[in-house]
């Protein structure tokens, strides 16, 4: 589904974990281009036996392969790319996203936690669209859609959507919005959320 | 004018005590481990080492760490599934870590190779990150002020230079190379083969030879891809 959300032809960049998958499900007909942090537009998929090449590899470090027309560049590049506005989509894990649109992705804040942050900042105010892929609930039940993050933080305002198992939801100037929910409604995604959630307004023209 | 010379080891002979060490690399990608273990038989200490991560396994940059040699270290992502070294020599309050977003660290080094004094960068606003640094609101968005990062040395790895110094890359390994090369007062480099001036395309160079001073060739497997 959020494969099927990406426009055709778009230039998109796939965060470590859960967004990786999206990857599988890109039909090739829609002409997407995978930008990898590391170094390069026109990224395939992981790479197999005698393909497994370790100089091509992904931000996870995974061996990948390269796509008819890839290209390969330094980082400085790789991140202006990011940061100057030219990918259309970047689509990203999350510990917290607030009803604002701030994202939490980075760090858990525990005392023994080892802080790591690589390119989550850059992608987060860097893409025309942030999608987020995440659980709705963590594994202690609470909501990961929350009033404010409570995790450090690592972008304001930058969420343009959220896919999650039971909902999507979009943000605008006025905050967060429902745009289509998978087996529960509206109240008991308040309920369960407590955010103050409404469906998308007509006047709706984000991203 | 770039010097080439015989091995490893006495590339990195010109390394002294408290060195401000760039060392390219993304993970083991373009990471130049035969400079690496040269520049920790060479056991000079109290190194600041600026890398995209903090070492791996047992070998190359987590067998400098853990050789106590490095005394800081400033990377973008240090917690990986195998980097126990630097996790240890943290938690025991053995190596000093500053972490900076890895497009910040990479910007930063190229404004040192670059002359560019400081620059104002949106990413990290609002955030730990950018905890004490000047903000400054420009046409409406706002921007923290990052300053330049420039090496004493930069370590890097090269897929074949020739003997001006010319450089060509391999795939992803490129990464930090080209930008680390600009930004240190002796860039030193491994290739898996030197060649004649003239050999390599001029259109195709990415590190032109002004930038490198000392070339070393290693073997092709020493400098292949590895985990």
């Amino acid at each position: 589904m959020v494969a099927a959300d990406i426009p055709v032809g778009a230039y998109v960049n796939l965060g470590i974990g859960l967004p990786t998958l999206v990857a599988d499900h890109l039909d090739p007909s829609r002409r997407v281009i995978l930008h990898t942090e590391n170094g390069m537009l026109g990224m395939g998929p992981a790479a197999q036996g005698d393909d497994i090449d370790y100089d091509l590899v992904n931000a996870g470090k995974v061996p990948v392969t390269e796509t008819p027309g890839a290209s390969y560049f330094h980082h400085a590049d790789s991140f202006a790319i990011m940061r100057g506005g030219h990918l259309d989509v970047c689509i990203l894990g999350a510990l917290q996203v607030s009803a604002a649109g701030d994202l939490a992705n980075w760090h858990t804040g525990e005392p023994d936690a080892i802080p790591a942050v690589g390119g989550a900042m850059d992608l987060a105010i860097g893409a025309k669209g942030v999608y987020v892929m995440m659980n709705l609930f963590d594994k202690g039940g609470r909501s990961k859609m929350v009033g404010e993050c409570t995790y450090p933080l690592t972008g304001l305002r930058c969420v343009n959507r959220v896919y999650t198992e039971y909902a999507v939801f979009i943000f605008d100037a006025e905050g967060v919005h429902v745009r289509e929910t998978f087996g529960m409604s509206i109240d008991d995604l308040r309920d369960r959320t407590g955010l103050d959630l409404d469906p998308v307004p007509d006047s709706y023209a984000g991203r | 004018m770039v010097l080439i010379v015989a091995d490893a080891d006495s590339a990195v002979e010109c390394i002294q005590d408290g060195a401000t060490v760039l060392i390219g690399g993304f993970g083991t990608a373009g990471q130049p481990r035969e400079l690496i273990d040269a520049v920790r038989r060479s056991a000079v200490r109290n190194l600041t080492v600026v890398s995209n991560n903090a070492g791996s396994g047992d070998t190359g940059l987590a067998a400098l760490l853990a050789a106590g040699q490095v005394r800081k270290i400033v990377c973008s992502f240090p917690r990986q599934a195998d980097s126990w070294v630097f996790d240890d020599l943290y938690r025991r309050g053995e190596i000093e870590l500053e972490l900076v977003p890895q497009g910040n660290l990479a910007e930063r080094m190229r404004a040192a190779g670059a002359g560019i004094g400081a620059f104002f960068s949106p990413t990290g606003v609002g955030t730990l990150l950018a905890k004490g640094k000047e903000l400054r609101r420009i046409d409406g968005r706002d921007y923290v002020l990052e300053y330049p990062i420039r090496g004493d040395i930069a370590l890097v790895k090269a897929f074949r230079g020739d003997k001006v110094g010319n450089l060509v890359y391999r795939k992803t390994a490129r990464n930090f190379g080209p930008v680390m090369a600009t930004a240190a007062n002796t860039t030193i480099v491994q290739v898996s083969e030197i060649v004649e001036a003239g050999m390599i395309d001029p259109e195709t160079v990415v590190t032109p030879g002004i930038y490198v001073d000392r070339l070393v060739e290693v073997t092709p497997e020493a400098n292949g891809a590895d985990r």
